[in-house]
Formats: C-alpha cells, sequence, structure tokens
C-alpha cells in the first residue's frame, strides 16, 4: 500500500472514490505532480490522486527526471508569476521537457488551469488561453458538459453528463483559429464545455481540449476541488458535498489498469 | 553593445480586454475619444552589432518565446543605436500620477524637476 499520510495530515482521507472502491492495482499507480516556482494547487492534486487510491509523486520543475510516473498532472497556480504569458517561462522548465517527451509516447497527461495553459505553450495542445472577456478574474463553481468521456482523464464520466466543478482564473479564454477549431470539434477533441452561460468568452464555450491520441487533456476548471466532501461545490444534497472532479482522477487508473 | 527593440501587439481579431480597461481609465480620467490596444516591448542589449545573424536569432526569440503567433504578432524587429536606449523621457521613481500631470499642466514635459517640485 501505498503512504498517503503525507497527504492526509496522518490522518485518513475523508473522502470516498467515485465507486465502490478503487480500481484493482490502482495503489501501484504512481501518478507525478509537478511544482513550478508559483504553482498553488499541487497540494490539492497530490491529495485528489491519494483520494483515487493512486500514489502521488511530487516532481520538480528543475528536475528532468520522471521517477517512472505512469501519468502526470500539471496543477494549477501561477508560475513564474506569470511573467510575459501565463505557463510560457514553465514551457522550458527541466521536467517539461520530459513531460513533452514521454507525452508525445503516451503518457497520460492532465494540465489543469495554468498546466492547461502550459500544455498549449508547450504545444502539446493547440491554441492559447488570453484574458477573460470581462476583464475579471473569475472563482465560482461552474457546470462542464463532458463531451468526449474515451480520453485517457475523463472515461469515468458518460458521454454528454453535466458536472459541477470550481472555476477560478483570469486568463481562461481559449483561442484558436478557426480550422483548428473546427479540426477540434470533427475529431471529438472538445473534452469539456461550458455548460450555460459562457463565463470568459471561450471560443465554442470550450472548457477543456484533448490532443489527438486522447493522453494529453487540459481544462480550466479545477477537478481536483471537487473531490472531497466537505470541500467541493454546494449541490442539491448539501453545501460542499460535490464530487463530482473525482471521474478526473479515477479515470486515468482505469486507463493505467487497463494498459 | 547592440541595441535591439522587438515590439508584440495582440492580433486585431482578438479582444484585449487590458486595452478596454484602460480605455475607461482614460475615459474616467476625461480624456475621450480613444481606443486603446497594449502591447509588449522588448530591449534586447549585446555585445557587437546587430548582424543579419543577430537578427535572425532575435527573430526566432520572438517568434519561439517573446510572442505566442496564436494570439500576438511581432510587429517590429528594430536596431536602434545604443546611445538612444537611456535618452527615455524619464519619470522619476517615486512620482505619483497627479505630480506627472500636475507637471505636465504647467506647461512643462514630465522631467525630473517639474514633477518632484509638484510632488512636494
Amino acid at each position: 500500500m501505498s503512504d498517503r499520510s503525507a497527504y492526509t495530515a496522518g490522518g485518513p482521507l475523508i473522502g470516498r472514490a467515485r465507486g465502490d472502491a478503487p480500481a484493482p492495482g490502482a495503489a501501484d499507480a504512481r501518478i507525478g505532480v509537478v511544482t513550478f516556482p508559483g504553482t498553488l494547487d499541487d497540494r490539492d492534486a497530490a491529495r485528489a490522486v491519494a483520494l483515487s487510491g493512486a500514489q502521488p509523486v511530487p516532481l520538480w520543475h528543475g528536475d528532468a527526471d520522471l521517477q517512472g510516473v505512469d501519468a502526470v498532472i500539471l496543477p494549477g497556480g501561477f508560475s513564474y508569476g506569470d511573467y510575459l504569458r501565463a505557463g510560457a517561462i514553465a514551457r522550458f522548465a527541466a521536467i517539461m521537457d520530459s513531460v513533452i517527451d514521454a507525452a508525445r509516447g503516451g503518457l497520460p497527461v492532465l494540465g489543469i488551469c495554468n498546466g492547461f495553459q502550459v500544455l498549449c505553450e508547450a504545444h502539446l495542445l493547440p491554441g492559447a488561453l488570453v484574458r477573460n472577456e470581462d476583464q475579471h478574474f473569475i472563482c465560482r463553481d461552474q457546470r462542464l458538459r463532458v463531451e468526449n468521456a474515451q480520453t485517457a482523464w475523463t472515461s469515468a464520466f458518460a458521454p454528454g453528463e453535466e458536472i459541477l466543478i470550481p472555476l477560478k482564473n483570469g486568463e481562461g479564454g481559449y483561442r484558436a483559429e478557426a480550422h483548428v477549431l473546427d479540426e477540434l470539434e470533427a475529431a471529438g477533441r472538445v473534452v469539456v464545455r461550458y455548460a450555460g452561460a459562457n463565463p470568459n468568452g471561450s471560443q465554442r464555450d470550450i472548457a477543456g481540449i484533448a490532443n489527438e491520441r486522447g493522453n494529453v487533456v487540459g481544462l480550466m476548471p479545477h477537478p481536483e476541488h471537487a473531490v472531497e466532501a466537505g470541500f467541493g461545490p454546494d449541490t442539491d444534497a448539501g453545501t460542499r458535498t460535490g464530487l463530482d472532479g473525482q471521474g478526473f482522477f479515477t479515470s486515468v487508473l482505469d486507463a493505467l489498469v487497463r494498459a | 553593445m547592440g541595441h535591439v527593440v522587438v515590439e508584440v501587439m495582440p492580433k486585431p481579431e482578438i479582444l484585449d480586454p487590458q486595452g478596454k480597461a484602460i480605455g475607461s481609465g482614460l475615459h474616467r480620467l476625461g480624456i475621450e475619444g480613444f481606443e486603446v490596444r497594449q502591447g509588449k516591448r522588448f530591449e534586447l542589449t549585446f555585445d557587437g552589432e546587430a548582424t543579419p545573424e543577430v537578427l535572425a536569432q532575435i527573430e526566432q526569440a520572438a517568434t519561439a518565446l517573446l510572442s505566442n503567433p496564436v494570439i500576438e504578432d511581432v510587429v517590429a524587429i528594430r536596431p536602434e543605436s545604443i546611445d538612444d536606449a537611456p535618452d527615455h523621457p524619464a519619470t522619476p521613481v517615486g512620482a505619483s500620477s497627479d505630480a506627472v500631470a500636475e507637471a505636465q499642466a504647467h506647461g512643462g514635459a514630465a522631467q525630473a524637476d517639474g514633477a518632484q517640485a509638484g510632488a512636494q
């Protein structure tokens, strides 16, 4: 059994995984979480990994060694203070050379918020994220529609399923050339779309996309903040009961166990 | 010493919320009739001259890192004489914007003396 205590302050994990039990073999899965200078959500992402039943492995931006992990998460925050453009400097960190190589080889990679921006700057995903249309930093619980439930990170969802997870960013407007958007749509590479009103001016309501192979996914909203009862979004079931983010972390375990 | 200026602007078709926010700031200041777009200016200084090889390198830097071609255009790569470089009209460090505006209102450019006098 992996040592998950570092992410639970020694206590038990409060939350419960989406299924009855983690996927068989999940405890052996090691999922790397990269910390850049200015990353904020690495601990939350690691905790989400632990809650899904796998072992989180902290990875450091300056170290090119992926330590043999089975998947990588680039978490949210403000890497390098968002200097120049969000994600533009982080993209050249030593760890990213290894992440880019491994992603091209099929390693599952999830970029959340700033991590999505890094994936775009690294050209692992097309397009770019620009400042929100209304100029405000947005922080709220956001409804999303899962458009592609076949990627390494979304297989736990049903196609078309609506989920509720937090959205918090200043530069979340997705932009790409029209022909790129058409290609994304045609190939089913729009993974999640904003449901209801578009919060930030993203083209075609895009909240997250995948690469052609479906192993690399980037999205602006934060699944890792909706994995544990008491800390998630409010739902009809009660205050802070939302656990819709768990599916991203259990999906990748299914993908790894099947592989 | 060589000195090259690179200027980057958001693509015309991309909404520039920063420029829009600055425009509304101007409006509140009573300065009307301007649409503002905000870009970036980079100054690259190096030993030697701005040879075609150096400019080719800078062009590569401009498209690979200084700008993101999805959302921005490199609008200028311009060698300048290093003598030009320190010649920016200087606003004294720490001067309040009110002091600068006041100095300008009194007919002088926002040079050190005027702005400092205004700040006192």
